[in-house]
């Protein structure tokens, strides 16, 4: 029964409902992704567990305890906003202290704690330094230290890497991954970002309509978005629509009408035989690294495959699916 | 309770209508009360035979000439300034920072000491008599008024103009354009929005100028403002004085109207990085550099040098002489100066605490009324000193508001000048005071008073500051309302004083006000480098 409870909880603004009846638990240790598009609700529902906002209706506890109507500055939550919001007239030493010293932390102690959240997030020797001579990825780690070293028993962040450059963002994400769950640090992490959501998710909840629409492990997710807007927020791309008989171009794929979703790496593309299976013409093929996503033109209908090898453009190919490519979607 | 917004940064209704009541009873008794007492009494008399007694012909040429001085003293300013705006928003150049500090520091100095530094040029060049006299002529107001307001000018069309870039310009350029052409057909029309409020400030600061045209215009030359004052003060002929304030507050809302509308709908574009000029041209320069320096260079140093001039060559005998008692003067023109210290130190410290508490009010209230304060407050600054002194003067003398005996008059309509300078100065600063700065406070476990004091106080403290120094600076050199303010001798201020003294020939008291100018000179140069010196950035410590 520990951990974060959120029950029932609705926002509005004037008339615009963002939040509606919305049930979320992030259990103790446990880093739980908030993954939604811009406008969803994600940052209100990040301020209402905090408590800078108090719901409309609903209740937010952790463990028995109600938290609903504790003031903010009683929750004994860490927030990192995406902008960092470092008090500008103090250094980084004094921003890093400041939640231990309203609690009341003697200096002696203070002093080594500052400098011990200062050495997990790799800022050592960056104490007496002035806030705004710190570059953004800096920033971001001062910001970091300063919510973790009060030891919240919550930690919400709130798109912390938003405003990093791609490269400096996945290193960043990765190490602040590995530091949550080495302190076995309760957290709920707000963002729009799929790739940063599966590196730091222990599971992943779907915001969409005021709700969580879906909520599991990056790979249950991953595998059954369950619906189009899922699937849609998690960056598949072969959404296929099927006729009354539930056929498109490949072929025969449920009993009727609807969505589905094709997993691009259970679809397997190469030489065009004769069995009679759908044949598709390549065109086009976008070198990504690892992997080369290939667009085959099967029919009226254009899917993603990822494939190692390279493949010429308007060369023909068979399209295979293998067991488990075809997920129903609602 | 608004539901809708965040929690912190907010206090409760009852907390807001404590604080607010201090401010709220200052600006009542002391500036809307003594307005509504000129208003209700040219209500209750008959203006219109009031101003036929006064004669009708007089009036019209006095209301006349104030409209046309202020017109012409605006246009003349922005031709003059625009120059200097150019070299300052577009060119990077040794100087440029000595060249935009010369710019302020008329802007800064007391009225009557910008009378006294003309009165010594003049005098100095033998402009103030003969054929080619200047002094007590409409081209000594005229050369005052832009000595004052060429700083409004480069502040507001400067900053402007660094901000759009140069962009278009360039387009112009490239397109076949002209510098001149570019000019006119591109710069001009952009700066349109800037430039007409900075004329519509500084044609507010002529409308309502006092010092100056009594000090330069001489005993002849007539505005609304100085005839309030002579009817007044000299004549005491209350009625003719409230018809000729009441037509004077009626042109200043007026003004000041347009000054707001114009100042809302001015946006100062983003700083532009790209399309900096890197050099001026020399010639171009050199005039601007010259012009400037001998606008404003020249009678700063001409009064510093005709009060050391004495009848046996240089000395310091005009200093020495200010502890002496002259006949003109009650008291002598250093407990003249003690005076006006003393009156600067508890005119500030009223506007600071109305100031500060006014801007808590102004910041965190959520409906009309913290509006309403908040342009209560800020119309001390655009109504004229000479009505609010007035207003002061047939208001506040019976019970229970008779304060004609407080030695606290004085000091009160200074604090009334200063408190629009403290609170334009703090609303702004608690205003950037970003939310999410508190929010991070109460997340990490302080509680809202301690929010207050961990983050808006170390940020707004430095405002609290520079405001003080603005109001100390403003008490000091007074001179419209205090002028009206009943006089006796141990409360005569410096201005006062050096007003009296410029006002009479001879050597041995020109040397002294030249004298006592450079001290009171000093004192808001004082003021204004400790303002700057506060200005930079301070750090918090653990």
């Amino acid at each position: 029964m520990s951990g974060l409870h959120v029950e029932g909880v609705g926002v509005s603004y004037g008339e615009l409902a963002v939040l509606e009846d919305l049930d979320l638990v992030v259990q103790r240790s446990e880093v739980v992704v908030l993954l939604g598009p811009s406008g969803s609700g994600k940052t209100t529902l990040l301020r209402v567990v905090a408590g800078l906002r108090r719901p409309d209706s609903g209740r937010i506890r952790w463990g028995g305890e109600d938290l609903t109507d504790i003031a903010v500055h009683r929750r004994g939550v860490g927030l990192v906003f995406q902008d960092n919001a470092l008090f500008p007239h103090r250094d980084v030493e004094d921003n890093v202290a400041f939640g231990l010293r309203v609690a009341g932390v003697p200096v002696g102690s203070r002093i080594r704690q500052v400098a011990e959240m200062l050495r997990l997030v790799g800022l050592d020797g960056f104490a007496a330094r002035s806030v705004d001579t710190l570059s953004g990825g800096e920033a971001q780690r001062v910001a970091l230290a300063r919510a973790l070293a009060p030891g919240p028993r919550l930690l919400l962040l709130d798109e912390p890497f938003g405003s990093l450059d791609r490269v400096l963002r996945d290193r960043l994400v990765g190490e602040v991954g590995d530091l949550l769950r080495s302190l076995g640090q309760t957290a709920l992490h707000v963002t729009h970002d799929r790739d940063e959501a599966f590196a730091i998710a222990d599971r992943i909840a779907v915001l969409g309509k005021g709700r969580i629409q879906r909520i599991g492990t990056p790979a249950e997710v991953w595998a059954e978005p369950g619906t189009v807007y899922v699937a849609r927020c998690l960056g598949h791309v072969n959404l296929v629509e099927l006729d009354s008989r539930g056929r498109c171009p490949l072929g025969h794929l449920a009993e009727g009408a609807g969505t589905v979703l094709v997993h691009g790496d259970r679809v397997v593309i190469g030489p065009s035989g004769d069995d009679g299976g759908p044949v598709g013409t390549v065109v086009e093929s976008v070198f990504r690294g690892e992997t080369t996503l290939v667009r085959v033109r099967v029919g009226d209908l254009v899917i993603g495959v990822p494939s190692t090898a390279e493949v010429g453009v308007g060369s023909e190919v068979a399209v295979v699916l293998k067991p488990g490519a075809v997920v129903p979607l609602d | 309770m608004d539901r809708s917004g965040s929690p912190l940064g907010r206090l409760s209704n009852r907390g807001l209508l404590l604080v607010a009541l201090a401010p709220v009873t200052f600006l009542t008794v002391f500036f809307v009360y003594p307005i509504a007492s000129i208003l209700w009494r040219g209500a209750t008399s008959d203006i219109g035979s009031l101003l036929e007694s006064f004669g009708k012909p007089t009036f019209v040429r006095v209301v006349w000439f104030t409209l046309w001085q202020a017109a012409a003293s605006t246009a003349l300013t922005v031709v003059i300034a625009l120059p200097t705006c150019h070299l300052l928003a577009l060119h990077r150049f040794r100087g440029r920072a000595a060249l935009r500090a010369a710019t302020t520091v008329p802007f800064v100095l007391p009225t009557v000491v910008v009378g006294g530094a003309f009165t010594a040029l003049f005098d100095r060049l033998g402009l103030d008599g003969g054929v080619f006299r200047v002094h007590h002529t409409i081209w000594a107001v005229l050369l005052a008024h832009v000595f004052f307001n060429v700083a409004v000018v480069v502040r507001t069309v400067g900053s402007f103009w660094e901000g759009m870039g140069v962009g278009p310009e360039e387009q112009a350029r490239s397109l076949g354009a002209s510098p001149w052409q570019a000019l006119r057909w591109v710069t001009l029309p952009r700066l349109g929005p800037a430039l007409a409020s900075a004329a519509s400030i500084v044609f507010l600061f002529c409308l309502t100028s006092f010092g100056v045209i009594l000090i330069l215009g001489g005993p002849t030359m007539a505005t609304l403002e100085t005839e309030v004052w002579r009817h007044a003060v000299w004549r005491g002929d209350l009625p003719s004085a409230t018809a000729l304030a009441v037509v004077q507050l009626v042109a200043v809302v007026a003004a000041v109207t347009v000054t707001n509308r114009l100042q809302r709908q001015l946006v100062v574009p983003g700083r532009q990085q790209a399309g900096r000029l890197p050099k001026p041209a020399r010639h171009l320069l050199a005039a601007n550099l010259a012009g400037v320096g001998l606008l404003i260079g020249l009678p700063v140093a001409v009064l510093l040098e005709r009060s050391l001039s004495t009848h046996g060559g240089y000395s310091f005998r005009n200093y020495s002489a200010l502890a002496d008692r002259v006949d003109l003067l009650p008291v002598s023109s250093l407990v003249a100066l003690s005076n006006s210290l003393l009156f600067a130190v508890l005119a500030t410290g009223m506007a600071v605490v109305v100031g500060g508490l006014a801007s808590v009010v102004v910041v965190h209230g959520r409906h009309w009324t913290s509006r309403l304060l908040d342009l209560g407050m800020t119309l001390p600054l655009g109504a004229s000193a000479v009505t609010l002194g007035f207003g002061m003067l047939i208001a506040l003398d019976e019970p229970p508001l008779d304060f004609r005996s407080s030695r606290w008059l004085v000091p009160v309509a200074h604090a009334l000048v200063g408190v629009p300078f403290v609170i334009r100065i703090l609303v702004p600063t608690l205003r950037s005071v970003d939310a999410r700065l508190r929010e991070a406070a109460a997340v990490l476990g302080a509680s809202p008073t301690s929010v207050r004091m961990e983050v808006d106080l170390p940020i707004a403290w430095r405002g609290l500051l520079v405001g003080a120094g603005f109001a100390f600076a403003v008490s000091i050199g007074e001179f419209g309302a205090t002028s009206f303010l009943p006089r006796s001798p141990d409360r005569l201020t410096a201005p006062l004083a050096l007003f009296r003294l410029l006002g009479t020939p001879g050597e041995a008291l020109r040397g002294q006000a030249m004298a006592l100018a450079v001290v009171l000179m000093g004192l808001t140069a004082c003021a204004v480098l400790a303002i700057e010196r506060v200005r930079g950035p301070i750090r918090g410590s653990l």
